[in-house]
């Protein structure tokens, strides 16, 4: 045993570990490291490794009535950052009982927590976790999933087909409906509120609620169909968050939908254990993200907040579309989609993953892509995204010159000619033109909506790139 | 001012609902595409006024192990000449998913265009 010996000592005689091998049930992660001028790089990454973990910046006596052998993060690894001269990647292992069972909230509190605001670190970033399938194992996940939410909505062999209300704010709750009417019984499987509203004195959510639902039951009974749409229920107070969720499956309705990061990964968990003791799907929107990960040098990686969300719990969540008009890396989307859909995800640093994610047997979240997006896009997005995923075109449902369920039609036009021409084995990107102009024959409402958007592009450089020379 | 147009809604059931009606070698088209992608076929059928519920009736039994379209086609039309009168649609089975990679109407209730 050792003595007590007051003072600082340097992070990399405690911290820094290169000879360790991270156990099976390590937390581990991957930051991106740039530290103040001077500092070797050994030093800063046992720092970060100490700070987010059991160290302090002195020697404190209580220390040796426990075993910091056994609780401290070490640092076992830093590698060059490709194309990045002044970055380094530093690699952690975190024993498992630093952290509270099933609770992400624990998790990020330790690893993005004080650690951030440290001096001796110009910048900080969160790559990347490996969460160990004994972890995984203590999170409920998503209330339902993509095979169960297939089953409840009956939509099989195809994207999901959606789009936001506008205008964004300001409409009155019947008028409201009607929008919503409108784009379900013209093809649309759900609608959704956006983000921003809740229950502001234009529409109160009370009644939202129930003109939406009249909606949904009158497509339902026309169309054939099962439809949705994603009651916001985000709120000041859990409380009331789960007032509306109890209203919402009064009336029957088979969705709500949460904001996990203006809302928070506690209020996230708890409405997701809701969810599911209620039979309730839950789609999860993610304002706030681009303030924590756009920055290549500084923040969270959406790679992690997309893995802790599906551990937190949610059946859908935005991923960017890659062709729309928000921000997104086509690689980088690819990988974290993986991470929210697949049983086993391997390292692959030409999409961003930093690890071998083993996620068990939890169920997997449907990727949204929403956002600037409009019928010509369609091949490109069912090619990326995929089967299982949810493609949501606002403007481009209610901007149709006809009005929303002519757009919602033309939508449902381009995506069911865009599978069946996948099936048939040709190339959805090259030969696009041909498969939505051939399908714009029987369908005035796709011709008119391939008249109105042919010139609209999102064509600007991403700002946060992958790491690759 | 364009013309605008009237969209009438339709009784669409789901996945192809909005496309023409296929033709019997779109039909066969989408079978091999299902047994290529090694799913299971199967059939089921159900009077128009249920189509809303999540179980029709089931044709016989899914068909598991066949890989010769034929065979499904055989079985479409038996099931047609028995339930005219039915919405007819193909299931394909994912064993490792638990889910349908493929399930659309191939014929509508007598009276109806979908249908090659």
């Amino acid at each position: 045993m050792a003595k007590y010996d007051a003072g600082v000592k340097e992070y990399r005689d405690l911290y820094w570990a290169p000879d360790y091998v991270p156990l099976d049930t390590d937390l581990l992660a991957c930051f991106k490291v740039i530290g103040q001028e001077g500092v070797p790089r050994e030093e800063v990454a046992a720092a970060v490794a100490a700070e987010s973990s059991t160290g302090t910046w002195s020697t404190v006596w209580s220390e040796l009535l426990t075993d910091l052998e056994f609780y401290k993060g070490r640092t076992y690894r830093i590698e060059d950052v490709p194309g990045d001269k002044d970055a380094f990647y530093a690699f952690i292992a975190y024993p498992l009982d630093l952290f509270e069972e099933g609770s992400v909230v624990n998790v990020l509190t330790s690893l993005v927590g004080n650690v951030f605001g440290f001096k001796a670190l110009r910048s900080l970033r969160l790559e990347d976790i490996r969460f160990p399938i004994a972890y995984i194992k203590t999170c409920g996940g998503p209330p339902a999933g993509i095979q169960l939410e297939r089953d409840r909505l009956n939509k099989y062999g195809r994207p999901l087909l959606g789009c936001t209300i506008k205008p964004k704010l300001g409409l009155s709750a019947k008028n409201y409906g009607r929008s919503v009417y409108e784009c379900l019984r013209g093809g649309l499987d759900l609608t959704k509120d956006d983000e921003n509203i809740n229950s502001q004195p234009f529409m109160r959510w009370r009644d939202r609620w129930d003109f939406v639902a009249d909606a949904i039951h009158k497509a339902e009974r026309e169309t054939g169909e099962r439809k949705g749409h994603y009651l916001n229920v985000t709120a000041s107070t859990p409380e009331e968050m789960y007032k509306r969720a109890e209203y919402a499956k009064e009336l029957g309705m088979p969705i709500i939908m949460h904001d996990f990061l203006t809302g928070g990964f506690t209020a996230n968990t708890g409405l997701a254990n809701w969810c599911r003791e209620n039979g309730m799907l839950l789609h999860i929107h993610r304002a706030m993200h681009a303030v924590i990960d756009r920055n290549p040098h500084h923040g969270i990686h959406f790679r992690v907040l997309a893995k802790c969300l599906r551990l937190s719990g949610g059946d859908q969540l935005h991923t960017g579309t890659v062709v729309g008009k928000l921000e997104g890396d086509r690689q980088s989307t690819l990988g974290f989609v993986d991470q929210l859909r697949e049983s086993f995800v391997p390292e692959d640093r030409s999409r961003g993953i930093f690890f071998d994610q083993d996620w068990g047997s939890m169920p997997g979240v449907f990727a949204v892509a929403s956002g600037g997006i409009h019928v010509w896009h369609m091949p490109a997005l069912l090619n990326i995204f995929g089967d299982d995923s949810c493609l949501q075109f606002g403007g481009g449902t209610q901007g149709h010159p006809w009005g929303n369920a002519a757009g919602a039609c033309a939508n449902r036009v381009a995506l069911e000619a865009c599978v069946k021409a996948r099936n048939e084995g040709r190339d959805l990107e090259r030969e696009s033109k041909d498969i939505l102009a051939g399908a714009a024959k029987h369908s005035p409402e796709l011709a008119v909506a391939m008249e109105t958007w042919k010139e609209i592009v999102f064509e600007f450089d991403t700002v946060d790139k992958l790491d690759v020379q | 001012m364009s013309v605008i147009g009237d969209y009438q809604t339709k009784n669409t059931l789901e996945t192809f609902g909005f496309l023409p009606a296929f033709t019997q070698e779109e039909v066969y088209a989408q079978i091999n595409y299902m047994l290529a992608q090694g799913l299971t076929p199967g059939i089921e059928h159900e009077a128009p006024e249920n189509a809303m519920d999540h179980y029709w009736t089931m044709w016989k039994l899914p068909f598991f192990g066949e890989t010769d379209l034929n065979n499904v086609v055989n079985e479409l039309e038996s099931c047609r000449r028995e339930y005219p009168d039915h919405n007819i649609r193909l299931t394909g089975y994912d064993n490792y998913t638990q889910s349908q990679g493929v399930n659309f109407v191939v014929f509508k209730a007598q009276g109806s265009t979908r249908a090659w």
